[in-house]
């Protein structure tokens, strides 16, 4: 993997809830056009570390980043790095389906309006590419005045998926996105990472160790807030070089 | 295995019954205390309901009665008149309507501001939990207070009793429940609806207007008519702002309104006084129940959609 083009370097990352070390010493490059898939049990801080990427943890009182994560060689911990501009560029698609209470096309073009001046044509056009990107228009091309609550739950999180990609971010994070879905919508989600990833750096959350081993490239096993092992996703599955990783994937542990 | 045993037992439940006890006769002395106490509990509460169901339902049947035999279109029609002539109550109506719409319009605006300051940006610092707590004691500070501070405020600096008195009383009554609502609606708003619009990298202002306060909408409305129901049955705020008058007025003057008018009417030894008092108090009361029927049909919407 050293021939790869890193999109995120994570290097020497301490991440602290109040006094809580939640994080140690995480060091970690994710290559750019890859999915990149974070594994381990409940609380190992695999959300955490992905929420240090588009900075999302400043929100909360109490919690603090020590170290660097480059993106494209950039420090984005620094305080020159806009905040907002940043998750313009590194969207993220949380557990729950969070469509907005508007419409489906105000729904998509809410964060486009943000950092783009569209013309009409142009912003149903990026609405439909938006839309064709998570395999919804088909199924919404008719209603893009009705309120997003009125679709399905696995329809409202490729909803927020389409919503994700139609600011064309480069980087775009995933956090458990499937796990309240059914195995349906959860396969229609999976066959779309793998259509994403051709245009953007994907890295997923995911309790499901199945869909780690479908969509990853890439795969990064966490336990007590530390990179326990990092590699291709085949070596990692099929020769984990740590005991600890072996017992979490066979689940003998976890 | 266990249900289909128990279904086979139901079916011929009655006859084992008759036969012998059954493992399912009531002799358990334990279950039967509970029995006995839950017997108990369920008689004492229907009977506490039917208590305060009893003195409501007189209450209302009084009003009714009353009410609808001094109702006629001169009420609607006609000003209040002198004691002995014939009149109506329609400047009473009118500036009740006046003072509640402008109350609300003053009060309305600050609430749903200071409600989302509480709610989206008072996290950190001692000045949402100060505002908060002063909330509170204004939500339930007895409303001849206000009445009083905007009398020592505004009437005496004026010179005169007025309608806009009467308003300003009445909005200082709408904050404090326009605050709490609007707050604790906002806070019903899932945070994950805010960390994804935030995760778009919209700015703060952008996310409070576009996705939690709409998302709050049914909520927030709710508690405004919540408080226009509150304030159009209140009397003491208006007694020395608003004052009374027999006439028609504007909102620069004294001004009539329905609970001034039942009070002096009721009060009165006049009959034909009484029987427009009654009609005032069955008008406020239908309005109060038709806006509460209103917000509850809101709120039902609300939970609803989500």
């Amino acid at each position: 993997m050293t021939e790869q083009a890193i999109k995120l370097k994570v290097k020497d990352l301490n991440f602290y809830y109040g006094n809580f070390l939640a994080l140690k010493k995480v060091n970690l490059d994710i290559p750019a056009g890859k999915v990149t898939a974070f594994i381990g049990p409940s609380g190992c801080g695999k959300s955490t570390l992905l929420r240090t990427f588009n900075r999302m943890f400043e929100l909360y009182p109490g919690m603090r980043a020590e170290g660097e994560i480059l993106l494209d060689n950039q420090n984005i911990l620094t305080k020159s790095v806009d905040v907002n501009m940043l998750r313009a560029s590194v969207g993220m698609v949380f557990q729950k389906p969070t469509p907005f209470p508007m419409s489906i096309y105000d729904n998509i073009t809410f964060g486009v309006k943000l950092y783009e001046n569209l013309s009409r044509s142009e912003m149903d056009d990026r609405v439909e590419w938006a839309l064709r990107k998570a395999a919804l228009w088909n199924e919404v091309k008719d209603k893009l005045k009705q309120s997003g609550n009125s679709l399905s739950g696995g329809q409202q999180q490729r909803l927020c998926i389409a919503r994700g990609v139609a600011t064309r971010p480069e980087v775009l994070l995933l956090d458990e996105p499937t796990s309240a879905l059914d195995p349906i919508s959860t396969a229609h989600i999976e066959e779309l990472i793998h259509e994403l990833k051709q245009d953007y750096t994907i890295a997923i959350v995911t309790h499901n160790m199945q869909q780690a081993a479908r969509v990853s490239d890439y795969t990064a096993y966490m336990y007590l807030g530390e990179l326990m092992e990092f590699g291709a996703t085949d070596d990692i599955f099929t020769a984990p070089r740590r005991k600890e990783t072996e017992d979490y994937i066979t689940g003998k542990f976890g | 295995m266990m249900t289909t045993t128990l279904t086979a037992r139901s079916s011929n439940t009655d006859r084992t019954m008759s036969a012998h006890p059954s493992k399912y006769s009531r002799n358990n002395a334990i279950y039967a205390r509970r029995r006995f106490v839950n017997g108990f509990n369920m008689t004492a509460s229907l009977l506490a309901m039917g208590f305060g169901l009893f003195w409501l339902a007189w209450i209302l049947y009084t009003l009714l009665a009353h009410g609808l035999a001094g109702m006629n279109v001169d009420v609607f029609t006609r000003i209040t008149p002198p004691p002995g002539s014939e009149g109506g109550l329609i400047n009473a109506i009118a500036g009740s309507l006046k003072m509640t719409f402008f109350g609300t319009l003053l009060g309305t605006p600050i609430g749903i501001l200071a409600g989302v300051y509480l709610a989206e940006f008072g996290e950190r610092g001692w000045l949402a939990p100060a505002t908060r707590f002063i909330n509170d004691i204004l939500l339930s500070a007895p409303s001849i207070v206000i009445g009083l501070f905007i009398y020592e405020m505004y009437v005496v600096t004026m010179g005169h009793f007025s309608g806009w008195a009467g308003a300003l009383a009445l909005s200082l009554l709408v904050i404090p429940v326009v605050v709490r609502t609007t707050e604790s609606m906002l806070r019903l708003v899932p945070n994950s609806l805010r960390e994804a619009a935030i995760a778009l990298g919209a700015p703060q202002w952008k996310v409070t207007m576009y996705v939690t306060l709409r998302s709050a909408k049914a909520g927030v409305i709710t508690g405004i008519l919540l408080a226009v129901a509150r304030i159009s049955g209140e009397t003491a705020p208006l007694l020395f702002t608003a004052l009374n008058n027999q006439f028609w007025s504007g909102m620069n003057q004294p001004m009539a309104n329905l609970p001034i008018v039942i009070f002096q009417f009721a009060m009165s030894p006049y009959e034909d006084w009484h029987a427009l008092a009654w009609a005032g108090a069955l008008l406020i009361t239908l309005s109060v129940l038709t806006l509460n029927i209103i917000a509850r049909w809101l709120g039902r919407q609300k939970t609803q959609s989500h």
